[in-house]
């Protein structure tokens, strides 16, 4: 058996007993990025030096009999949104290519800290915005159980380095499901925490009230190692709470005794593709024959989550992206060029003696962050930017972010009556198996309907997981949605490793060879 | 004065709070350090960085609005200002929109137009911001850099709204010398206009008279004013301005778009920004990054007890202890509370209010203003300065003997006494006055047939003599013996 096909915690009881060193361990995993992810397509950089450089720090340190961190040289893929002191951090956008930031965002501070070795950064949609990864500036990710399909996003690489076990662990980031939609399609356990559980400091922004910090992992209980690890308060996030953080990893192997598991009978209505239906429930079987009870509830105002959440994550986008204006950091277009042409359409308009189109003429400094903008946000970032601005330009407001705003409070409720009568709530994460690359790329509304089932937890702002509960016909993964009660996600790991203890389908792995 | 208009103005004031770091992070706020010198990821809009607020700030907030009588909301919230401007990194201001930290005041100001009477002009709202960074452009756009200074962006801001109350440039630059005072009693801010702590927008409007009864003219923001002064003449040149327009093209409010124009120094016109730079709408929303901000009534009382004795107050309790006149009182209390202590304390010394008032007025502050030193570094402890005018009041010394003795005392660093050995004052005996004054008569016969003759003004060469043959004598005192022993003879 290879090191890369051990889970995280197999990995940490070999590196403690010292049967395998740090740099064995990730230097296994280097090789198998080497030799796979030219077709995956997972990491958009892997710096072989620091990492093996990391591993050997650690590698000391254990020879030296010091005290090491909860990850102990295990390797961790992390998302390229969040900010790692002097090293590119791009959001997969030509905006950020060259953007290096001056500062550790918390969770890589708390990771380094924990001896993590960064084995590199992955691929996303751009800023974030995107269900297929499609999104990024710079390359295709592919599912590794079928690489003519999308890993689903907008983490999908470092969803589909986690499954194709080029890392062990990642850490990437959920604002509608981006974390477990994709953990879904690549067969593999990721986990969205409860807003304010994790620090958002150096975690590049979409939407700031719906993102949060989340791990990826092939097993529930490698989730709950990294989650531990991430998670806690931070005084330099205001909006991180001031809790204590379980010892996840003790816990996590202790079922849930008489779990009241519900399901939202309206989830499975139209548009849910039938085998994942199929998967779904039978996953909820599996845990009355672990002793759970299963009952109904409602989410009345689950419907509305899309449209709710298509408004509130544009208009903070919005918002958010623009410090990207080409003053400070980042690309800035030719400002020469820019100007050159600029003085030529004031001629040409001069010329035509068109005095509106004159008055009308940009003066530099917009023409400038006009290009700046238009040359390198991508297609959906755009969309999504004039869909913010529109939604809260003035006449619009109520109508829109105010409308949204209290949708989502209704949506809060739903979930805190479900609560009462449920411990976990069970459905599907997506409506359907990965679809194939290039499908939905020119139809922005159906991949928006892909965040049905996950864009609730954010707008409730509570924990949700995706576990493995089956494949399709086509072999496709397909997953297990849960949601648990605000920092409840020890109930949420536990309720989910129990499953995982009762299944095998985490234990499948897809065939990279076979091509 | 009788206009057939009357001038509406209110004005928005925006405050640097004397805070030692940021509103959103921890960097400095001093003023004039090298440019973006005193910056970190938060206030440079560096991706991923968040802001934390500065509950310091908060609270010296709500102690302004404590003293201007506001009403303090439990509950505040921050909002962004979207906006695009290169001294603005990260395209937006965090500030309060629909709930500002506090609302409904007033402010007591003195009426220009009745000596001693007050005028309320009533407050909308004082909430809290952030400010933007420095630009510093060469003037043709295109053609030359532009540098950004984001020393400043963060620093916090308290932006002070009053309702149009105020009738005249007058009161304007009244509402603003009262803030202001006001603010530096609170220990709020230091108002120095210089340093850009202290910034003035306002709206003026004109309403007419007409046999239809009182049209509203449009109304004008006035921005660039870089000192009271210039508020009040640029205030009283718009009025004049919108007079004159009114009267050419009779247009009313709503007639044309609000117009912000731009106060030029040199010229001392206003002219009108561009129009580009005026219509904005900032898509206003509130910040997720940032939780809302709530107080305790206790947290609130705390503060109002913190807030001292305000400049009103203290003007009615120094007439009302010591007897001096509201105008020397007005004075003192402008000069900020460590010269009205230092007032009290040599008043207490030497018992005699109005001598105090009189030499802080004319000795103390002629001193600080020549030697541009605030009063804490007045070499004269007050306790000295009352003894010195104690030995002035009880008539050892006239007041100009003891000007002299309090150069000596500034000079030297001797206490009164020794100033006054130094100088070899002693009060000079009656009897040996007299004998003075006879001795001077009988060797100026032609001052006496004057004297007798009524001429009384010849009395001076002999209080002249007099006081070079013995400088301590009290010139007062030769002229009234002198005229004593005239009429005697």
């Amino acid at each position: 058996m290879s090191l890369t096909d051990l889970s995280a915690v197999e990995l940490l009881d070999r590196l403690d007993a010292r049967h395998v060193t740090s740099t064995e361990v990730v230097q296994a995993f280097l090789d198998r990025i080497e030799r796979y992810d030219r077709r995956i397509g997972a990491f958009l950089r892997v710096d072989r030096e620091a990492a093996l450089d990391q591993a050997a720090a650690v590698d000391r340190k254990r020879q030296a009999g010091e005290a090491l961190g909860r990850l102990g040289g295990l390797p961790v893929a992390i998302k390229d949104l969040l900010a790692t002191q002097g090293e590119p951090t791009t959001c997969a956008s030509r905006m950020l290519e060259d953007f290096r930031p001056p500062y550790d965002a918390t969770v890589i501070a708390r990771l380094k800290a924990a001896d993590g070795v960064i084995l590199g950064k992955t691929n996303m949609d751009e800023f974030a915005m995107g269900g297929s990864t499609e999104n990024s500036a710079f390359r295709l990710t592919r599912n590794p159980w079928d690489t003519t399909r999308i890993p689903g996003g907008s983490s999908g690489g470092s969803a589909a380095a986690v499954a194709a076990a080029m890392a062990p662990l990642s850490v990437a980031s959920d604002t509608g499901g981006s974390i477990r939609a994709p953990a879904s399609w690549c067969g593999v356990v990721g986990l969205k925490p409860t807003y304010g559980r994790v620090s958002r400091y150096g975690l590049v922004a979409f939407a700031s009230s719906l993102d949060q910090i989340g791990p990826l992992a092939r097993t529930v209980e490698d989730a709950a190692l990294l989650l531990e690890v991430l998670a806690g308060h931070d005084p330099r996030d205001s909006t991180s709470v001031d809790r204590p953080v379980p010892n996840y990893t003790s816990s996590v192997g202790r079922p849930l005794e008489r779990l009241r598991l519900g399901i939202v009978p309206e989830l499975f209505g139209d548009g849910l593709d039938a085998e994942v239906a199929a998967a779904v429930r039978v996953a909820v079987d599996v845990y009355r024959s672990l002793g759970a009870t299963v009952q109904e509830v409602s989410l009345p105002h689950g419907k509305y989550a899309v449209a709710t959440y298509y408004i509130i994550a544009p208009c903070e986008a919005s918002s958010n992206l623009a410090r990207y204006d080409g003053v400070h950091y980042g690309y800035r277009t030719d400002a020469q060029k820019a100007a050159a042409r600029l003085e030529a359409e004031r001629k040409a308009l001069e010329q035509a003696g068109d005095r509106a189109g004159l008055d009308n003429l940009d003066t530099a400094l917009v023409r400038m962050y006009r290009q700046t903008r238009s040359e390198a946000f991508g297609p959906e970032v755009k969309r999504r930017i004039m869909l913010g601005t529109y939604a809260l330009s003035a006449g619009y407001y109520d109508a829109y972010y105010l409308k949204a705003m209290k949708v989502r409070r209704l949506v809060r409720e739903d979930f805190d009556r479900a609560f009462e009568q449920v411990d976990l709530i069970a459905g599907p994460v997506t409506p359907m198996p990965a679809y194939p690359i290039g499908e939905k790329v020119n139809d922005p509304l159906a991949m928006y309907l892909c965040d049905v089932y996950t864009a609730c937890t954010n707008l409730a702002g509570i924990a949700g997981l995706s576990i493995p509960c089956g494949f399709s016909s086509r072999g496709l993964p397909i997953g297990l949605h849960l949601q648990a009660p605000a920092f409840e996600e020890e109930r949420l790991l536990r309720g989910a490793a129990m499953y995982q203890r009762a299944t095998a389908w985490h234990t499948r792995r897809p065939s990279l060879d076979g091509e | 004065m009788n206009k057939p208009y009357a001038i509406i103005i209110g004005l928005e004031v925006h405050v640097q709070l004397l805070t030692s770091s940021k509103l959103f992070c921890g960097c400095s706020t001093a003023f004039g350090a090298a440019p973006n010198t005193q910056t970190c990821v938060v206030c440079t809009g560096t991706p991923g960085a968040l802001p934390v607020m500065n509950r310091q700030a908060y609270l010296l907030s709500v102690k302004a609005a404590l003293g201007l009588n506001c009403q303090i909301a439990r509950l505040t919230k921050w909002d962004r200002k979207n906006y695009y401007y290169p001294d603005l990194p990260k395209g937006y201001q965090i500030s309060q929109y629909d709930m500002p930290l506090s609302r409904d005041g007033h402010l007591d100001i003195p009426d220009p137009e009745q000596e001693g009477q007050v005028r309320r002009i009533r407050i909308i709202r004082a909430h809290l911001e952030e400010d933007a960074g420095k630009s510093m452009h060469d003037e043709v756009a295109g053609k030359a850099d532009s540098r950004i200074d984001l020393n400043r962006a963060g620093t916090p801001l308290l932006e002070i709204v009053s309702q149009p109350d105020l009738r005249s440039p007058a009161e304007a630059k009244n509402y603003l010398t009262e803030l202001k005072l006001l603010l530096n009693y609170l220990g709020v801010s230091d108002c120095n206009m210089q340093e850009g702590s202290l910034r003035v927008d306002a709206n003026i409007n004109l309403h007419v008279a007409t046999p239809e009864g009182n049209v509203a003219t449009p109304i004008v923001e006035v921005k660039n004013m870089n000192s009271f002064r210039a508020v009040e003449r640029a205030l009283a040149y718009e009025a004049q301005r919108q007079w004159e327009l009114w009267q050419e093209t009779g247009q009313r409010i709503g007639d044309v778009p609000k117009q912000t124009r731009g106060w030029e120094e040199e010229a001392q016109i206003t002219r009108p920004q561009r129009s580009k730079e005026e219509s904005s709408d900032y898509r206003y929303f509130p910040d997720p990054d940032l939780a809302p901000v709530t107080i305790s009534e206790d947290a609130i009382a705390h503060v109002r007890q913190s807030l001292g004795e305000l400049p009103a107050d203290l003007r009615t309790r120094l007439v009302g202890q010591f007897g001096i006149t509201p105008y020397d009182s007005d004075v003192l209390v402008s000069q900020g509370r460590p010269l009205v202590d230092y007032f009290i304390a040599a008043a207490e010394a030497c018992r005699d209010g109005k001598a105090a008032a009189n030499w802080v007025q004319q000795s103390v502050l002629r001193v600080l203003n020549e030697r541009q030193m605030p009063i804490e570094q007045f070499p004269v402890p007050p306790a000295e300065l009352g003894r010195l005018i104690d030995e002035v009041q009880s008539g050892k010394m006239e007041t100009s003997r003891g000007r002299e003795v309090l150069a000596e005392m500034l000079a030297t660093g001797k206490s009164a006494a020794a100033a006054i050995d130094a100088l070899g004052i002693v009060q000079v005996d009656e009897a040996d006055l007299e004998t003075l004054c006879a001795e001077l008569l009988a060797s100026n016969p032609k001052v006496v047939d004057d004297l007798k003759q009524g001429r009384l003004k010849a009395a001076g060469a002999l209080i002249g003599q007099a006081k070079k043959r013995n400088p301590n004598v009290n010139a007062t005192r030769v002229r009234e013996i002198c005229l004593q022993l005239v009429q005697r003879m």
